[in-house]
Parts: structure tokens; sequence; C-alpha cells
């Protein structure tokens, strides 16, 4: 029983550890590898809830991918997962910058690094476009209107106004709750 | 020694607190903070980090955090520094999520989380959007003058795109198969 707990807690390591030290081009690229390993592969968490802890992590503070990892760990073994997870997704930067700092401007100005990069944010982008798309899709089967303009006002309000994401989000929020807060009500008077 | 150890955990706690959403909102955040108000890295340095961030995997507090961390205060500094850009995250996250789970039968709150998730959509399709720029054009900005139009980029994302659709292959695969294809093409 140890055992397995151990395994566990090593396998939960192993993988954000190598997730993070892929995690090219912004933190959102953590969304389809979670699901690939933790949803597909393990089968550890459901889809649903993996979009849940997404949605979190965005709205709490700090960066997203460890937030992400933070919760994925908690769910899957409790706060020590969530340390686990949190010092495998940590660690990769964490060593990377530390060894970078010593030469870091022959490390920016190496011409091999730069081309396998920006080949890279074209293989990144692909990969949060498709994620995108399957998101897009469960958010539509939910048949709620507000929800359903929610993503592409929030996006027009990001990209385009450049609107601060706090305000997007406690906007969002307050929405959502007066909309379930007059479907309620409009139930509670039909059911009298 | 110990009085440097406390400010960088001091400073990147509430860099940490206040960096929502991530991403490149907060990069004057972190700059307000390391290069204006404690002179750690010169704005040329600073600027360097954001460069290297976008090269080297994880996020760009965490990045930015080791960096000043290992300069400032060496091995210690930089973990110290690390740990206080992400703990508001770890428990505001959690406390979240608990507090999400426990009242999940109540419509208007979990409504909420519902909201939550379709903002996120709608977020990460505004960063998705970022890149797709930076990839094509190699520029973030809505000025189109001097955009580069990088064909290659287009060709690499179209296809990509395509075999994460019909095969769903592992990411991490399509990610280090794009970096070997703009090895060949740039």
């Amino acid at each position: 029983m140890r055992l397995k707990k151990l395994k566990l807690y090593f396998s939960l390591f192993r993988i954000t550890f190598s997730i993070s030290a892929f995690t090219f081009g912004g933190g959102y690229v953590v969304i389809p590898m979670m699901r690939r390993y933790f949803v597909n592969d393990l089968a550890l968490i459901s889809e649903q809830e993996l979009l849940d802890m997404a949605a979190i992590a965005q709205s709490t503070p700090g960066a997203i991918a460890v937030n992400i990892a933070v919760l994925a760990g908690y769910r899957i073994a409790g706060i020590t997962g969530a340390i686990i997870t949190c010092i495998g997704t940590v660690l990769p930067p964490l060593i990377i910058l530390s060894v970078i700092s010593f030469f870091y401007k022959s490390f920016r100005d190496n011409r091999v690094i730069s081309a396998i990069l920006k080949g890279m944010e074209a293989g990144v982008a692909a990969t949060i476009v498709d994620i995108l798309i399957d998101m897009w899709q469960g958010i539509i089967r939910e048949k709620n209107l507000l929800l359903t303009l929610m993503a592409p006002i929030t996006f027009f309000a990001n990209f385009i106004f450049n609107i601060n994401v706090l305000v997007i989000i406690i906007f969002c929020s307050i929405l959502c709750f007066i909309q379930a807060y007059i479907k309620i009500r409009q139930g509670g008077i039909r059911g009298e | 020694m110990n009085n440097i150890i406390f400010t960088l955990l001091t400073t990147f706690l509430q860099i940490g607190l206040l960096s929502i959403g991530g991403g490149y909102a907060i990069i004057p955040l972190i700059q307000e903070q390391v290069v204006n108000s404690y002179n750690w890295l010169t704005l040329q340095e600073y600027t360097d980090i954001i460069a290297i961030s976008q090269m080297t995997p994880g996020p760009l507090v965490v990045n930015t955090a080791s960096f000043v961390g290992i300069r400032i205060a060496g091995i210690p500094g930089a973990i110290v520094a690390t740990l206080g850009s992400i703990l508001s995250g770890f428990i505001v996250s959690i406390v979240l999520y608990n507090f999400f789970k426990k009242h999940k039968d109540i419509d208007s709150i979990s409504n909420v989380l519902k909201g939550l998730r379709s903002s996120s959509v709608g977020l990460i399709a505004s960063a998705a959007s970022t890149i797709i720029m930076i990839a094509f054009l190699g520029t973030s900005s809505f000025n189109f003058d001097n955009a580069d139009i990088n064909i290659a980029a287009i060709i690499v994302f179209i296809i990509s795109l395509l075999l994460l659709r019909k095969y769903k292959p592992n990411p991490v695969l399509i990610i280090v198969v794009s970096g070997f294809a703009g090895l060949i093409f740039y």
C-alpha cells in the first residue's frame, strides 16, 4: 500500500517535471499535455475536471502552469500531491534559468537555438488551438446563451481591447451568479 | 544577506499575488519591482530575460524569480524568490478548488465556475492569437507595416493542427518535431 503511494508520488513528479520542461510558449500548453497524461493515459482525472482546474488556475494569482499542476496533484493525492507536482513544475525552469544566468548572452544570440524555438512556436500554437476547439465544443453543448457568448466576448475584450484579466474574470463571475439566481427564482415561482 | 533573502521573498510574493492571468500582461508589473524599484536588473537585462523566457520552458514569473534570485543571492536566493512567486497561487487555487467542490450543488456557484470556464476559453484564445501572430508575423502588435509573413511557420502550424485533430498524437511530439522543422526551414 505504501509502495503504491510512493509510486504514485513518483509518477506525479515525473509527469509534471517532463511537462514543465516542455512548456514553451506560455502556461496554456500545459493543458493539452495534462490531458494527454492525466486524462487519457492514466485516467486519474476526468476531462471535465481538468477544464475546471484550468478555469480556476486562470482565475487565481500566479503562473497558470504552476496552478494547474498544483490542482492536479491536489486532486489526485491531496496536499502532498500538490507539493510534489508544484516542485516538479518549478524545478525545470529553476535549474535552466540558474544555468543560463551565467552565459545568457551567448544563449540569446545562438542562431540554432532561435531557429528551433521559432519552429516550436508554430507547433505550440497548433496544440493550443487543438484543445481550444475541444473546449469550445464543450461550451456550446451546455446550450446556455450567456456561456456561449462569454468566450468570444472575453477574447475580444482581452485581445483587442486589452482589458485587464482580473476585471474580465470578476465581471463574468457576477454575470453568471446573477443568471443562476434569476433562473432559480423563476423556477421557484413556477413551482408554486 | 538574510535581509536580501527576505526582501526577495516579499517582493516576489507581491509579484506572484498580483500576476493574475499570466502571459504578457505581467511584464510591466515585474519590471516595476525588479528594474525600477530595486535596481536588481538593468532594463536591458530584463528585456533579455523576457527573450530567454520565450526560449526556455516555464512561466515568466518563475523564470524571472530564478534569474534575479541567483544573481542577487545565489542558489538560496533563486529558491526563495521562486517560492515567493508561486506561493499565493498555490494557496488561492487550492482554496478556490475546495470552495467550488464543496458548493457544487448550489446552482449559482456552479454556474460561476461554468462562466469562468467559458471566459478561460476566451483568454486562452487571446494568448494563442498572440503566439500565432508572433510565429506568423514576428510581431504581436497590430502594426503590420514591418510585418514579415513567415510561410514556413504557417505550414508547420497547419500540418500540426491537422495531425492533432486526426491522430491525437502526444503534444510533446508535435512540439519537438516542429522545433526540428524550424531548424531545417529557417
